[in-house]
């Protein structure tokens, strides 16, 4: 087939236009649930199909990229702007994973969204994300890139506030789209920048001028492009210091979150500085600067996770701070192992979300792991996988994310590119508290006793097969994931970092410090959550003041809305609004107006409408203009 | 006073005369009248520069003068009519709705 990419980002697109168009006018009927359901999941399988058949059409050309152009947009004056595809190793895992996991989430939520009354609704999103997403990361030029960045931010937005009944979810969903334009103001300025030095927006292009170090690459300070780039980065991967939205965001569908706001939406910005990894080795000082915001990201981020009484906050702060890990993983040159982490995150995150939203499922909507407990044996298949996920996100030997966390710390220690012993520290200490966090909560919602009430106790049933089956896959995945060869496979385009060579026999040793980390992590959160409930209680008491500083997520929020909104709230009010607008432009036009029609007042009075007094006027010019001319000429 | 002088004061006289009527009367058909005798004032002194300088192209434009006078008439007449008609009266005064 000649235009297979285009192919694989378009099926979604039909299936939103088809969910879109019909689903949502032939409003809540069984038979037509079944039908958006059908549609909804159909399409973006058959772009996985479709994205295998690509795979393997790239593995037989040697691994060359190919281009796929499609139309062109726009000549501007001598330069084209092409809605052009482009495939190649890195594309193709982003796109194997956001068409892979993104179908299984399609059936999940088949069963999750079962009795919605906009059912078809929330299929028709779920796709156009989809095929936002992958004209993200099939794009070629930077401008397609843009729009699809631009278009996933609109179906987080939709679907973040789907449920918009309730004014929480819709001020979350505003929440998220104001946040990410600060971060496009950066990335805008940067596509700028470049498209300035070199006439084109092509990322292939650009990239390879730039690891030449030729050209139009010496006409514009990589560090400053980077810079820019990472800052969009920041917004919509959600980084210090704009991962505020992210928390919010968990008032979605617990679907969505494990979709866009776990495994594809919020790597976009790994996706992007891995896309550039040439700008990036030629910015050392930008790389320097992402690896600190990267790791502080992931500390921070992880502490607030240790108090979190919601399941799905607990869950949205660790994916800030597992970002946090690949951005680490990024600033110090190892591009391949960040994409590693983004597979396997995607793996164990989207099967932790899932599994949140299955136990969600069984006890009608609590979320309050305070309120849970014991629910190992009632729903078992749930359980085990999220053990499973847990184990992985923890870092337990063997399985998923233990691979890929392990390598990213050992870059950051020993990476020649910007790797220091402080950055692994730091990232050392963030996993131990990922294992601790992780096994909390997975201890406080299934081990123990029970703390439910007895009237949800009494409802809890295991979720259906389309739920329970896509658990399995993901929990399989999250177990064997770490086997792929990610970094390897992308070696041949994007290298890794040299190792600096006095540090290179510390490998095992670090090695074993992380396992000791993730089995620390877990003996202690079985010590403290295992045992009688006044153990954590009188802990807390103890800490009072560092778990209220926490458990308020270190007053960020309350320190955005005092510095900046309500600045910014107060500056529109009185200087823009009542200053500008209804002051100077509504002043000075009412002013025109007014004194427009004074001066009609005065003179409308020669205006009297009787032919007398204008045959006299008429008659009086004649005779001044006579005499005038009679004295002058 | 010889003869052309005398032609010329008439021809004043006509005019003012046709001016006065338009300033002071209020009937339209009046006014109108008045408005002929301007002209024809204005003619007179044409005709009377003609014969004076012994050149006909004061005479012709007279021709003119009538055409475009006769047309006037041609089209005042009938709004006059229809303003009658509509107010049933001819006082001009009258007819001042557009006043703003």
């Amino acid at each position: 087939m000649p235009h297979t990419l285009a192919l694989i980002a378009l099926l979604p697109l039909v299936g939103f236009l088809v969910n879109g168009f019909f689903a949502t006018a032939l409003g809540r009927h069984r038979t037509n649930e079944r039908t958006a359901g059908l549609i909804g999941s159909a399409f973006p399988l058959a772009a996985f199909a479709l994205t295998i058949k690509a795979f393997f059409d790239l593995q037989a050309g040697g691994f060359a990229p190919i281009v796929e152009p499609l139309y062109r947009w726009a000549l501007i004056g001598t330069s084209s702007f092409e809605i052009a595809f482009y495939f190649d190793r890195l594309s193709a895992i982003m796109t194997l994973v956001v068409t892979g996991v993104g179908s299984v989430i399609h059936i999940y939520s088949t069963g999750y969204m079962h009795n919605d009354k906009s059912f078809g609704r929330f299929f028709a999103y779920l796709n156009l994300f989809l095929f936002f997403m992958l004209l993200l990361v099939l794009g070629r030029s930077m401008l397609v890139l843009f729009v699809g960045w631009e278009g996933v931010g609109l179906a987080s937005y939709l679907l973040i506030g789907f449920w918009f009944d309730d004014l929480a979810n819709a001020k979350a969903g505003r929440k998220a789209f104001i946040t990410n334009r600060i971060g496009d103001a950066g990335f805008l300025l940067g596509m700028f920048l470049l498209y300035r030095a070199f006439g084109t927006l092509d990322m292939d292009t650009i990239n390879s001028a730039f690891v030449s170090g030729t050209g139009a690459a010496l006409l514009v300070p990589a560090s400053l492009v980077g810079l820019l780039l990472f800052v969009g980065a920041t917004g919509k991967s959600a980084q210090i210091p704009l991962y505020v939205w992210l928390p919010d965001a968990m008032a979605g569908p617990t679907p969505v979150s494990a979709l866009i706001h776990a495994a594809t939406m919020v790597t976009a910005g790994v996706y992007l500085t891995a896309r550039m990894s040439g700008i990036y080795m030629m910015a050392p000082e930008a790389s320097q600067v992402i690896a600190v915001v990267g790791v502080l990201t992931a500390f921070f981020a992880a502490t607030v996770a240790l108090v979190q009484t919601d399941i799905k906050k607990v869950l949205a702060y660790s994916t800030v701070s597992q970002l946090g890990f690949m951005f680490l993983a990024l600033g110090v040159g190892a591009y391949g192992v960040a994409i590693f982490h983004v597979v396997t995150h995607a793996f164990f995150k989207a099967c932790l979300f899932l599994g949140a939203g299955s136990v969600i499922h069984a006890l009608g909507g609590e979320q309050d792991i305070r309120k849970m407990g014991g629910l190992r044996h009632k729903i078992p298949l749930t359980f085990w996988t999220f053990a499973i996920a847990t184990a992985a996100i923890a870092g337990i030997p063997g399985l998923a994310g233990f691979f890929s966390k392990d390598e990213i710390l050992w870059y950051a220690f020993a990476s020649a590119k910007g790797g220091a012993p402080w950055l692994w520290g730091v990232a050392a200490l963030t996993a131990l508290m990922t294992a601790f966090y992780m096994f909390r909560l997975l201890w406080l919602t299934f081990m123990g006793a029970s703390r439910m009430s007895h009237e949800v106790e009494h409802h809890v049933h295991e979720s259906p097969l389309s739920m329970t089956g896509v658990l399995m896959l993901l929990a399989l995945l999250s177990a064997g994931g770490g086997y792929i060869a990610i970094p390897h496979f992308l070696e041949p385009q994007i290298p890794l970092p040299p190792i600096v060579e006095s540090l290179e026999h510390y490998e095992h040793t670090l090695l074993y410090v992380s396992i000791v980390l993730a089995f620390a992590g877990l003996g202690l959160a079985v010590f403290m959550f295992g045992g009688p409930a006044s153990r954590p209680e009188g802990i807390k008491q103890a800490m009072r003041p560092i778990h209220r500083l926490l458990s308020g997520k270190y007053f960020v929020d309350e320190l955005y809305e005092r510095v900046i909104v309500k600045p910014l709230a107060w500056f529109s009010d009185v200087v823009l609004l009542r200053g500008g607008d209804k002051m100077l432009l509504d002043g000075s036009l009412h002013g025109l107006a007014s004194l427009a029609q004074r001066t009609a007042s005065v003179v409308s009075r020669v205006q009297t409408g009787s032919l007398h007094v204008y045959a006299l006027l008429v008659m009086v010019g004649i005779v001044g203009a006579l005499l005038w001319s009679w004295r002058h000429v | 006073m010889d003869k052309v002088q005398l032609l010329l004061l008439l021809s004043g006289a006509l005019f003012s005369l046709g001016l006065l009527g338009v300033i002071v009367r209020r009937n339209a058909l009046v006014m109108l009248m008045c408005l002929e005798l301007m002209l024809n004032g204005v003619n007179l002194s044409l005709v009377t520069f003609s014969q004076q300088r012994g050149d006909a192209a004061g005479a012709v434009l007279v021709f003119l003068v009538f055409v475009v006078a006769t047309a006037e008439i041609a089209l005042a007449i009938p709004i006059v009519l229809l303003l009658v008609r509509f107010k049933r009266s001819m006082d001009i005064d009258r007819y001042s709705d557009l006043k703003g």
